[in-house]
């Protein structure tokens, strides 16, 4: 991984001399970046990724965004534009996976690159590529942390799911399938929650990835089962507002919270023993990659190769802890500052 | 309809023993039950929205026991119904006026921002900085309501675009960075007031919920038993009418909704509490949460009926269905369904009892 | 009933007033009396300025030109308020009732009383029981009591009581001045008469009225005087005693020129 980066580090070096002897010949490549919204954390550093990136090899940058997480019609017609802009490429974090394939089509047709970042389409070649974490990875990673931490007591664990939305987009099924696999739960289907039918789960419920949904839904499930001791959260601040109501009845210090993104406050949480482990993952790694391969597309026609093994390209995921469990790998706080977003 | 005003404060306590009293004087002769009803809620607008509540809760209690019907259960209802109570009867009092009010939850997450960054980013003290979100809440009031009564803009237009405008504000002004619930108790506890708790066996009040109540109480009476609140009623049900009757209409609706800006940063502070942290993307859909208590409520969107204390009853009754629901384990959309079948109930409710008018 | 005008004062008189919208001369120099203690009754045909007449006494409407004196003295409204406050009172066609509150509180939107003391000074409280006990007897002293319950909403009534609830409103706050426009237009023959009875009992009480109708035999059965508007001015004012209704029309119309004597009362 570190190789990779170094190399493309050079690569990168390089084409920004030229674009710096040239840059008239770049001024034609136009890519879009297209976000769930523009006030996530996540896509607002996609988005600083994207441009500095397309700064440096002398690309015009678009971005878009949805109102809302969940704003599909805005995305849509951001394609509609980017296809009338003549783009290169078309960076697409998509908000519904499934309806938007129609007008990737469109705009693949037309000539455009389409990479699909941090979300997988449905089905995932309906983009030429995808730059994404591996998501179950992710969920994996903090499950065995879970696991291992709790050691024997992980048989008798009270488990409470805080996902994304009832709709069940493929980000949230991946964490939290990931999650249950690696805490050593027969997930039955893995491609939706709530079919599991261990007696560990206490429930799931929908937290829309916020402090008031996350507060919310850990209020509803503890109603359900007071006994609670561990929660998986679909994101950072889904875990802060768990911690809160955690904290309300006074269980915030036995329950143990698995998060998923490694933004700044998300690192800081684990420092604080708020949550216990996260999985960070690099949304800037994602969008810079992307620029790089839309260049290479507009000069060369070369598409990228997904990871060996995967149907797509993995930008990586680390786990984060401070208390690190025997046999799962992880980075301290310390390094997780250094490389989180947000 | 005093009458009634005052037989509501009565049926807070105790149910619906009183609303025999306000329509005595009409011929009753020849009047079936139905008539009689339908006369009973016109003068109890909040009479229906308390018969689903208090049957509500008697349905969830029976389904399932005492995991629903337990204080520490009822009571969450009422923290989780907080926010949207507080907001709602910033909404209410616009509604009462035949307006509507969109930007309430971007005025409230937009105040609990400054409140926030005013502390962290500027070092200012809490207390201040409180203060200053307050202001800023009223401010934006303010300007929805010059719009609506010097501009004679309708309120829809002008709420949906500051809507936008306030929103983006907050967005620009926070950097969306979210400030930690770790580091605001401990530099700014202030900040966190109202999600400081009592508990009574079992029942958790938090201060936001009490602050809530205090609240329902203090607009009930000011709506009730003050020249202003009166005029609000009278603005909402016939604005020339009020005019010509000496109402000051343009002064009064822009108090309205500056007032209804104060209450909605005053849910902003509230929502800090209940978060722990100050987050920018918190309230996303507080407007229509609003819009929805105040309908199932029994506040007529037409203006000039309803009272404040059915608002109330809405927005439990909601909370009660989402708890209630979530406990039995079904999909959370059936909660979503069951809310929209109540909003068509209670706007088909709300034209029948109009018709006693004709 | 004295009928001789000329040697008492009016109590309301308007000189050379003017309203102009845009090109549209609404008033052109009219003149206007009424005396103490009369009915006057005001008619016109559409368009003959006589509502604007009307709203100019009434602080509706600011005239561009002209003055108006009540008793003596020249004043200058601006709103409806300052005329209410000068004691002159309108009961508008419309009746300017709120129909989702009671009688109670219609009978004193905009003058609401607060309870002595403490809760009235800085509580705002109201004087419920004030306000209701003094609507009672306004509405009493007209002779209204078929209204029993004075917080029943004004919408539960019927277009007669309402129409009694808007005059004993007017004919309780208002000192000086009582106009009526359109009192019985929207009313049944029965309600029509109930009204009718009800501006007379608040002549018996010595306040003048003036009744804008287009109902002739209303007009002709509790007018003292009637001015007719016409073209934007005082046309001619007669005694309904001298003229029939069939010549009161023809005059509004300019089908008959008005007799000399009447034209400059």
């Amino acid at each position: 991984m570190i190789r990779k980066l170094l190399m493309t580090g050079s690569v990168l070096a390089t084409m920004g001399a030229m674009a710096a002897i040239a840059p008239a010949q770049a001024e034609d490549i136009t890519a879009c970046l297209i976000t769930k919204t523009d006030t996530n954390p996540f896509f607002v550093k996609m988005k600083e990724g994207a441009t500095a990136k397309a700064d440096e090899l002398g690309i015009t940058l678009k971005s878009y965004a949805g109102k809302i997480d969940g704003d599909h019609q805005s995305q849509v017609a951001a394609i509609e534009t980017c296809i009338a802009d003549g783009a290169k490429g078309i960076l697409l974090t998509a908000s519904d996976t499934k309806a938007i394939v129609d007008s990737v089509k469109q705009a693949r047709d037309a000539g455009i690159l389409v990479i699909a970042l941090d979300t997988p389409l449905e089905p995932i070649d309906a983009a030429d590529a995808t730059f994404a974490t591996d998501n179950f990875k992710a969920g994996e990673l903090i499950g065995q942390w879970a696991a291992a931490s709790l050691g024997d007591a992980a048989s008798d664990a009270k488990i409470a799911l805080l996902d994304l939305a009832v709709s069940q987009p493929s980000v949230g099924v991946l964490r939290d399938q990931g999650f249950l696999t690696g805490f050593g739960i027969d997930v039955k289907d893995p491609n939706k929650w709530g079919d599991e039918d261990d007696s560990r789960i206490v429930g799931h419920d929908v937290t829309a990835g916020n402090e008031e949904g996350g507060r919310t839904a850990m209020e509803n499930l503890l109603t359900k089962d007071p006994t609670i001791n561990v929660v998986y959260t679909i994101n950072e601040p889904a875990a802060a507002g768990a911690y809160e109501a955690l904290k309300a009845v006074g269980r915030e210090n036995d329950v143990l919270i698995v998060s998923v993104d490694g933004g700044c406050p998300g690192v800081q949480n684990v420092q604080d023993g708020i949550i216990g482990a996260t999985s960070q993952q690099y949304p800037l790694l994602m969008a810079s990659l992307g620029i790089e391969a839309i260049k290479a597309w507009a000069d060369s026609g070369a598409k990228p190769e997904p990871t060996e093994g995967k149907n797509f390209f993995d930008t990586g995921v680390s786990l984060v802890t401070d208390k690190p469990a025997p046999g799962v790998e992880s980075i301290d706080t310390k390094e997780g500052m250094d490389k989180c977003w947000g | 309809m005093a009458d009634a005003q005052t037989a509501k404060d009565r049926d807070f306590e105790k149910g619906l023993d009183g609303s025999s009293t306000g329509v005595a004087s009409f011929d009753t002769h020849s009047r079936s039950l139905l008539d009689q009803i339908q006369h009973t809620l016109h003068s109890h607008p909040a009479g229906v929205p308390l018969i689903v509540l208090l049957a509500s809760v008697a349905g969830f209690g029976i389904i399932l026991g005492s995991k629903f019907f337990s204080p520490f259960a009822l009571t969450l209802i009422l923290q989780q119904v907080a926010i949207v109570g507080i907001v709602g009867m910033a909404q209410s009092l616009v509604v009462l006026t035949a307006g509507i009010d969109l930007s309430v939850g971007a005025i409230m997450v937009l105040s609990s921002t400054v409140m926030g960054h005013f502390t962290f980013r500027y070092g200012l003290p809490a207390g201040f900085a409180v203060m200053c979100g307050l202001g800023c809440g009223a401010f934006c009031g303010f300007i929805n309501g010059t719009l609506v009564s010097r501009m004679k803009l309708p309120p829809f237009i002008v709420t949906l675009g500051m809507w936008q405008i306030v929103l983006a504000t907050n967005f620009l002004y926070s950097a969306n960075e979210t400030i930690r619930s770790q580091d605001i108790s401990e530099q700014a506890p202030l900040l966190q007031f109202f999600g400081e708790k009592i508990n009574i066996g079992g029942a958790v009040f938090t201060y936001g919920v009490i602050g809530m109540i205090l609240l329902v109480l203090l607009l009930q009476y000011v709506l009730n038993h003050t020249s202003w609140g009166r005029h609000v009623y009278a603005i909402g049900d016939d604005p020339e009418a009020a005019e010509l009757s000496g109402v000051r209409v343009r002064r009064t609706l822009i108090s309205v909704y500056s007032l209804g800006g104060l209450i909605c940063a005053f849910a902003g502070w509230v929502l800090i509490g209940r978060l722990g942290s100050v987050s920018p993307t918190a309230g996303q859909f507080t407007n229509i949460e609003s819009i929805t208590a105040v309908v199932i409520g029994g506040i007529s969107l037409f203006g000039g009926r309803g009272s404040i204390l059915g608002m109330m009853f809405g927005a439990l009754i909601v909370g009660v269905f989402s708890l209630g629901l979530r406990l039995i384990g079904t999909d959370p959309q059936w909660t979503y369904l069951l809310i929209g079948l109540l909003i068509i109930f209670a706007v088909a409710i709300d034209q029948w009892i109009r018709k006693v008018a004709s | 009933m004295t009928r001789d005008t000329s040697k008492r004062e009016p109590i309301l008189t308007a000189r050379g007033l003017v309203k102009r919208y845009g090109r549209v001369v609404a008033l052109d120099h009219t003149d206007f009396d009424l005396y103490p203690g009369e009915i006057l009754a005001v008619i016109g045909d559409n368009g003959a300025g006589k509502s604007t007449l009307i709203k100019t006494i009434s602080g509706a409407v600011v005239p561009d030109e002209g003055e108006i004196r009540l008793e003596g003295s020249p004043i200058h409204f601006t709103s409806p308020m300052d005329a209410r406050e000068a004691g002159i009172e309108t009961v508008y066609q419309n009746l300017a009732l709120s129909p989702a509150l009671s009688i109670a509180d219609n009978m004193f939107m905009g003058r609401e009383i607060r309870v002595p003391g403490f809760f009235g000074k800085y509580f705002r409280k109201l004087d419920r029981k004030a306000m209701e006990r003094i609507s009672r007897e306004k509405l009493n002293d007209l002779g209204l009591l078929t209204i029993q319950n004075i917080n029943q909403a004004v919408e539960t009534l019927s277009g007669g009581q309402r129409q009694g609830i808007a005059v004993a409103r007017a004919a309780a706050f208002g000192s000086k001045v009582v106009i009526m426009d359109e009192p019985t237009a929207a009313l049944g023959v029965k309600e029509s008469r109930r009204v009718l009875e009800l501006i007379k009992d608040v002549k018996a009480r010595g306040l003048p009225i003036v009744l804008i109708s287009h109902n002739m035999p209303h007009v002709f059965e509790v007018a003292d005087r009637i001015h007719i508007h016409r073209l934007g001015r005082r046309h001619a004012v007669i005694d309904p005693k001298d003229f029939s209704m069939s010549d009161a029309v023809a005059i509004m119309t300019g089908a008959m020129e008005p007799p000399e004597n009447a034209q400059a009362a």
